[in-house]
């Protein structure tokens, strides 16, 4: 039998896929916008500007970024080396922290929750930790100085902890227990494999952030061979938008190619396209990952 | 090794001896958290002394007491950037709480499996664009030769408008390209919370004759407490922090709109990669966490006096 809906029930569906509808489109729009640019040649956006759609498509961009890749290609070396080794060993340290965290026979959950918390409530700031980073771990110039910072944060940890807390039922650990099981052996035979869209998620957003990450590059790297792709991609536009400032008919000799608009553009759809391609993957598990609860516990 | 000592008193050594295994699985975390984070509070110190390049250890170097807070009040930026900071975090906060809370209510009553898991992700894919690629887009938009805006404009016969001269109109492209980017994965965190509501709340105050309005305000929202006051306790952490890779790559060195757009972050890191004035750089850096920590203890004590459930910790 199906219930008639009443007329409230309709007004709110209308407003919630007028709203939905727009914010997608919205949402959408600044990607259109770049992936169109990069489809017109460059001569067509400094004559008539940036356009949504361009009046003639060519690859030409795309050609010129790849002509010499040896930098390009490098700089994606570095950034997947990272983002691989640090999501992996952030994502073990933050399962097994997560998991004890939430143990209820573990007594001192709360007070370690908090001295996990407490890092974002107060810390040294920007300084002493370049210090710390530069002087005294001797980071700079290797790829450490890329992977060590991002490594955990408190957010995800208290993330992964209210999920394990509402995935794991806490008589799978109790029976697991009592078959004489120790406490690792519960967290990788029983705790991993329930946890998966746990995993997943926070997999995504750990990987994302070193995706992303052009931050740890412009603080500690002097090296250009160990630039992450995002720091690569911001000297380019840097370059660029410089070159066009003083005039490019200056007589200055560059050993590239000299990056125009259009290969700009070319790059950020080169840059984000492979974590784009993480997505359709990890989405599944997307909703169902992200339970989050208290930090006490 | 197999000699174990059971402590008569329960104390912790006895509690860390029963769940060894537990603390052991945690202690790489506690480690670290207490080289990057704990550690890094010693060097508040580098605040009090006259910073020498030449020397590693801060101990050795002059001590000159509140000399660099001297400098820092006197460069007279200080209220400018504090004003910035807090009030750019309290409209972060508030604006995507409230849309993100709207949206994942909207869309969590949408029909149709597909069209929602569809717009879902769509909403969501801002978050995957890094904030140099950002910077590319609002340079896309808005520069002066061939930015989008000024080839619509001249497409209308109106004048071009340069915004990377105009220092009010970036107070609003910066929350509103925030919003854009961050929104949906505060949105897909209430979404998921409003999805482990259990369906009885819901058919039985359908059989009361509750209307979808009624069901919204007095079931789903107040299940979403929870959710609210642990993503503004991670959110209120940072409000003197907070977003340092948006201003930057929105703004970079562009000295004409630090006005409306300089925060603590932006100019911590300029003196140190950019002027390289230390002395001044950790000691704004030492005035941004007290005074931030400050700020959230007395927000806390405030709220624990109204109403102790509500209080942060």
């Amino acid at each position: 039998m199906k219930i008639k809906e009443d007329g409230a029930t309709k007004w709110f569906r209308l407003i919630a896929y007028v709203v939905v509808l727009v914010g997608s489109v919205l949402c959408l729009l600044p990607f259109l916008l770049i992936v169109s640019a990069s489809l017109t040649s460059n001569e067509e956006i400094v004559r008539d500007g940036y356009n949504l759609i361009p009046s003639q498509f060519t690859l030409d961009a795309y050609k010129v970024v790849f002509m010499f890749p040896e930098d390009l290609l490098r700089a994606y070396g570095v950034t997947t080396l990272v983002t691989i080794v640090g999501t992996a060993v952030g994502l073990l340290l933050m399962t097994m922290a997560g998991y004890v965290l939430q143990r209820k026979d573990f007594k001192y959950r709360n007070f370690f929750s908090f001295v996990i918390y407490f890092t974002t409530l107060f810390g040294g700031g920007l300084v002493p930790y370049y210090m710390l980073i530069t002087n005294y771990l001797k980071f700079s110039n290797t790829l450490y100085a890329l992977i060590w910072p991002s490594l955990m944060t408190p957010f995800l940890i208290i993330l992964m902890r209210s999920f394990i807390n509402s995935a794991v039922p806490d008589e799978v650990v109790e029976s697991a227990k009592i078959d004489g099981a120790n406490d690792f052996v519960i967290y990788y035979r029983v705790v991993l494999p329930l946890a998966v869209p746990g995993l997943a998620t926070v997999g995504l957003f750990l990987a994302l952030h070193y995706w992303n990450d052009w931050f740890h590059s412009a603080l500690f790297i002097n090296d250009t061979a160990k630039y992450q792709l995002q720091f690569y991609l911001y000297n380019i536009i840097n370059t660029s938008n410089f070159l066009n400032s003083i005039g490019a008919g200056a007589g200055i000799v560059l050993s590239g190619p000299v990056p125009s608009e259009s290969m700009k553009m070319a790059m950020a759809v080169v840059v984000t396209g492979p974590i784009l391609l993480l997505y359709p993957f990890i989405q599944r598990y997307f909703v169902k990952g992200l339970t989050i609860g208290a930090v006490k516990g | 090794m197999s000699k174990t000592i059971v402590p008569k008193k329960k104390g912790v050594l006895h509690e860390l001896n029963k769940n060894k295994i537990l603390f052991l699985m945690l202690l790489p975390t506690l480690l670290y958290f207490l080289i990057n984070n704990y550690v890094p509070m010693i060097g508040i110190y580098y605040a009090f002394v006259q910073f020498d390049f030449h020397s590693t250890n801060m101990f050795q170097m002059d001590f000159i007491g509140l000399k660099n807070f001297e400098f820092l009040w006197k460069s007279g930026k200080l209220v400018q950037l504090t004003i910035n900071t807090i009030g750019y975090n309290i409209a972060f906060i508030v604006l995507v709480n409230v849309l993100a809370i709207a949206v994942a209510v909207l869309l969590s009553e949408l029909k149709g499996k597909w069209f929602k898991k569809i717009t879902q992700s769509v909403l969501f894919l801002p978050y995957f664009v890094s904030f140099v690629i950002l910077s590319v887009i609002v340079f896309n938009l808005f520069n002066y030769d061939q930015g989008v805006l000024n080839t619509v404009l001249e497409k209308f016969g109106a004048e071009p408008v340069n915004l990377y001269a105009k220092p009010t109109a970036w107070i609003f492209l910066i929350i509103v390209f925030f919003l854009w980017k961050n929104f949906g994965y505060s949105m897909v965190i209430y979404l998921a919370s409003i999805t482990g509501i259990s369906e009885e709340y819901y058919e039985a105050a359908k059989i009361d004759g509750a209307n979808i309005f009624q069901r919204t305000w007095h079931i789903t929202l107040p299940m979403l407490k929870n959710t609210f006051v642990i993503l503004l306790l991670f959110a209120l952490g940072g409000i003197m922090k907070g977003q340092f890779d948006l201003f930057y790559q929105m703004v970079g060195n562009n000295g004409l709109l630090f006005s409306t757009t300089d925060i603590l972050d932006t100019y911590v890191y300029r003196s140190l990669r950019v002027t390289f004035d230390m002395g001044m750089a950790t000691a704004a850096g030492v005035y941004q966490s007290i005074f931030g920590f400050i700020l959230i203890m007395t927000v806390n004590t405030i709220i624990r006096k109204i109403n102790k459930d509500y209080a942060l910790f």
